[in-house]
């Protein structure tokens, strides 16, 4: 293992600032609200999200073409662009692992069940990976670069990069990025027979306590417009992220960690938060317990999946709440963070693990 | 930020050959690979002629040391990014930074579809293992892990424009000094759910395709896989066969007109190409070459042309589809023509665009018949574009010498 060369990689330093957000998820987030004031908890596995009236977003007739994950994906897009006072990003990157799960569910079913006769083109259409970008362009008439990442547990952090570099590119002077995943019936029922989920969960708020096997499905739309100059109304600053894949162990992660905050001329006591990416499933979440035993012993800790629920692209909900954080300069009662009260959290480290498999670090101050 | 970027090493595998020197054979000779479907299997089978690769599952396999029992996906694209690796000859790779960006449409659909079969009537049926590697990504992985490449690795799935993007984000994260070598391209295989897509949308030929013609009726459908292997200009310095092409140019631009429709004035198409121009620092005239997205639909090809109409008029590069030669590829078509492009430079060749009968009645130009060789062949400019309004152009140059 040549971890010298392991830790240079995959790295970017580069200020920028989230001028805006939109999110919708599983707790009350669109349309900022008071920020996590009233928690909403599941009993099962499924936390679904809460969706919005989305006729003030998108046009009626076009609300019905769309299936559910475009409709999210579109309504989270245009309530960030609206925020961030922009019509026309200078790119849109999206990020999602499953894609358009509803319409490939529908197109695939009917096609084996009538043995591909008596098909239609529109959930064919709709399927592919790229459409909710290409459905915010068409909607904006934007020109644009735009792309779609679909690595799984890295999708949006792959589309975070890419927005990122552009802007260190100087080609833009803002993106749009966004991630959205959604949980379908069948994708549900596929992924329980992989076992990914808990058998029994009386309330999600409560899954960190349960110490058994499995955690509860998620999903989301969660959009952010980047700049690269700052502005009055800015969330935060999203100072760098990098991400590894398949770490050999305990040791080579907190290598990274370290690295990553070396490389931003900062230590462990630089940071005031910790936001984990802890879902509830005794095995996966060995990796935080043992990380709060070393180097994130001493540091305040606050997980967020209990309210997203896990899904490939739940980072993206970490951001939107550390750009939330950041901002207040306060942790929301939910997040049970018993940190000084008095002292406001500037500096916050976002730390995500998906399966073990897709692990990554994001670096967020408050401007 | 501006230091060149080199493609150090090419790989493919298509409908008219398992590796570079098959398909070029097939490119010199007009051997084109549509035919009737052998290994792939549809209702359709009698009507649509595909472009397949012409060996099964069992013998992927045994070319790659993957398991034969993956995604069909996964194993087209190991072949053509470890000949990729090969032909770039990097000895020291453990110890440069190495990135794996992907491309695919629809990931392991090809296995997702018989999962399907038993799941549908009842979702305790089904097994599991043949639809763990549906995520697009996942595909990726299968390869990237046997390649033993772990430093970054992400995949794009922008519809048809896909690998082009994979390309050119390859590129950028060598730019910005994020990896020293990257693998990037696409792959695709054929699945039910694609040509029974495309099928609905009705821009399937029932015949071998004719982009550019008048009288084209759609496009063929095809499988296959593309890498090209960038690397740095440092990693360039030391390899013992100095890379001569350089991916000089890059531009993603989105049509913004309508889901699968391009615009008739072809806005993203020409949006891409001026951008991927402009990048590169070239004029339209400098361009030797045109890698047409060409796909034979009506739409694409009119829109396509138009914008080439307003960029390059009066003076018209060489052009053609390789389309006519590996079928409509998808998530793949990006990469195989990169290779196509960078086996254009190196080697002083332009190929045909075969079945050409009648010229485009709207268009001023017309494409090559004709395989060349012994041509002077400095730029070359490749197109793809997609649903979405994905419209990818990259431009590959030949380094001068001296």
């Amino acid at each position: 293992m040549q971890l010298k060369k392991l830790f240079i990689i995959n790295f970017l330093k580069y200020n920028m600032y989230i001028r805006a957000t939109g999110n919708i998820s599983a707790q009350k987030t669109f349309g900022h609200p008071p920020f996590l004031t009233e928690p909403v908890a599941y009993p099962g596995n499924r936390l679904a999200c809460i969706e919005p009236d989305y006729k003030e977003f998108i046009d009626v007739k076009q609300i019905r073409r769309m299936s559910r994950i475009i409709r999210m994906g579109v309504a989270a897009a245009m309530e960030c662009l609206q925020e961030g006072g922009v019509k026309t990003p200078g790119a849109i990157v999206t990020g999602t692992a499953y894609g358009c799960l509803e319409d490939t569910g529908v197109f695939l079913t009917k096609m084996v069940e009538f043995n591909e006769e008596l098909l239609t083109p529109t959930a064919f259409i709709q399927s592919t990976h790229n459409t909710i970008g290409a459905q915010i362009g068409l909607m904006l008439q934007c020109n644009n670069y735009n792309n779609a990442f679909v690595h799984r547990g890295f999708s949006f952090e792959s589309a975070l990069l890419d927005g990122m570099m552009l802007l260190k590119e100087n080609e833009v002077s803002n993106v749009l990025v966004g991630a959205i995943d959604e949980i379908t019936n069948t994708s549900h029922a596929i992924l329980s027979r992989m076992g990914l989920y808990k058998q029994e969960s009386s309330s999600s708020l409560d899954i960190f306590r349960s110490g058994t096997k499995g955690t509860v499905a998620g999903e989301g739309a969660t959009f952010f417009l980047l700049a690269n100059e700052p502005s009055a109304t800015d969330y935060a600053k999203l100072d760098g992220l990098k991400t590894f894949y398949k770490p050999e162990g305990i040791k080579e992660i907190q290598g990274h960690i370290l690295f990553f905050l070396d490389k931003h001329s900062l230590s462990l006591n630089d940071i005031d938060l910790v936001i984990t990416g802890r879902n509830g499933n005794a095995g996966s979440d060995k990796i935080f317990n043992e990380l709060e035993k070393n180097i994130f012993k001493d540091k305040k800790t606050v997980n967020y999946k209990n309210l997203s629920g896990e899904y490939p692209t739940a980072t993206a909900f970490a951001l939107w709440l550390a750009a939330n954080i950041a901002r207040s300069g306060k942790v929301p009662p939910v997040l049970e963070y018993a940190g000084q009260k008095e002292t406001a959290v500037k500096k916050i480290l976002i730390y995500n693990h998906y399966q073990h498999i897709h692990h990554s670090l994001l670096l967020v101050s408050a401007c | 930020m501006n230091q060149p970027v080199f493609v150090a090493g090419t790989g493919i595998i298509s409908a008219i050959g398992k590796n570079v020197a098959e398909c070029l054979d097939a490119l010199e000779n007009s051997r084109a690979g549509m035919a009737h479907m052998h290994w792939f299997d549809s209702i359709h089978r009698d009507r649509l002629p595909v472009a397949e690769v012409k060996i099964g599952n069992d013998e992927l396999a045994a070319l790659t040391g993957l398991p034969g029992t993956k995604s069909r996906t996964a194993l087209l694209s190991m072949v053509a990014a470890k000949e990729a690796l090969a032909d770039a000859g990097i000895e020291n790779l453990q110890s440069l930074r190495t990135g794996f960006i992907s491309a695919n449409s629809v990931g392991g659909m090809d296995k997702t579809e018989r999962f399907f079969t038993e799941f549908f009537r009842d979702n305790t049926k089904g097994r599991l293992r043949d639809v763990v590697n549906h995520e697009c990504g996942s595909v990726s992985e299968l390869v990237a892990d046997k390649l033993g490449i772990k430093d970054y690795i992400t995949t794009i799935s922008t519809a048809c424009s896909s690998s082009a993007n994979s390309i050119f984000f390859g590129a950028r994260l060598i730019k910005n000094n994020i990896l020293d070598v990257v693998v990037a391209g696409g792959t695709d295989s054929l699945t039910k759910f694609t040509l029974n897509g495309f099928n609905t949308l009705m821009i399937l030929d029932e015949q071998s395709c004719q982009p550019f013609d008048e009288n084209r009726r759609g496009l063929n459908l095809g499988e296959g896989a593309g890498y090209i292997v960038l690397v740095s200009e440092k990693v360039a310095a030391s390899l013992k066969k100095k890379p001569t092409v350089t991916l000089s140019g890059y531009c993603n631009a989105n049509d913004a007109y309508h889901q699968t429709a391009s615009s008739p004035d072809g806005t993203g198409s020409f949006l891409a190409m001026s951008g991927a121009l402009k990048k590169s620092g070239l004029e339209p005239g400098d361009i030797d070459y045109i890698n047409l997205h060409g796909t034979g639909t009506q739409n694409n090809d009119i829109a396509e042309g138009t914008a080439i109409k307003r960029l390059f008029d009066p003076h018209y590069p060489k052009m053609s589809s390789t389309k006519t030669f590996t079928g409509h590829t998808l998530g793949a078509s990006g990469g195989i023509e990169a290779v196509f492009s960078v086996l254009s430079l190196q080697h002083g060749i332009i190929y045909p665009n075969l079945r050409l009968k009648t010229p485009m009645k709207d268009l001023p130009f017309t494409v090559e018949t004709e395989f060349k060789n012994n041509i002077e062949v400095k730029h070359v400019l490749s197109n793809s574009f997609g649903f979405g309004g994905n419209c990818s152009s990259l431009v590959f140059s030949k380094l001068m010498s001296g």
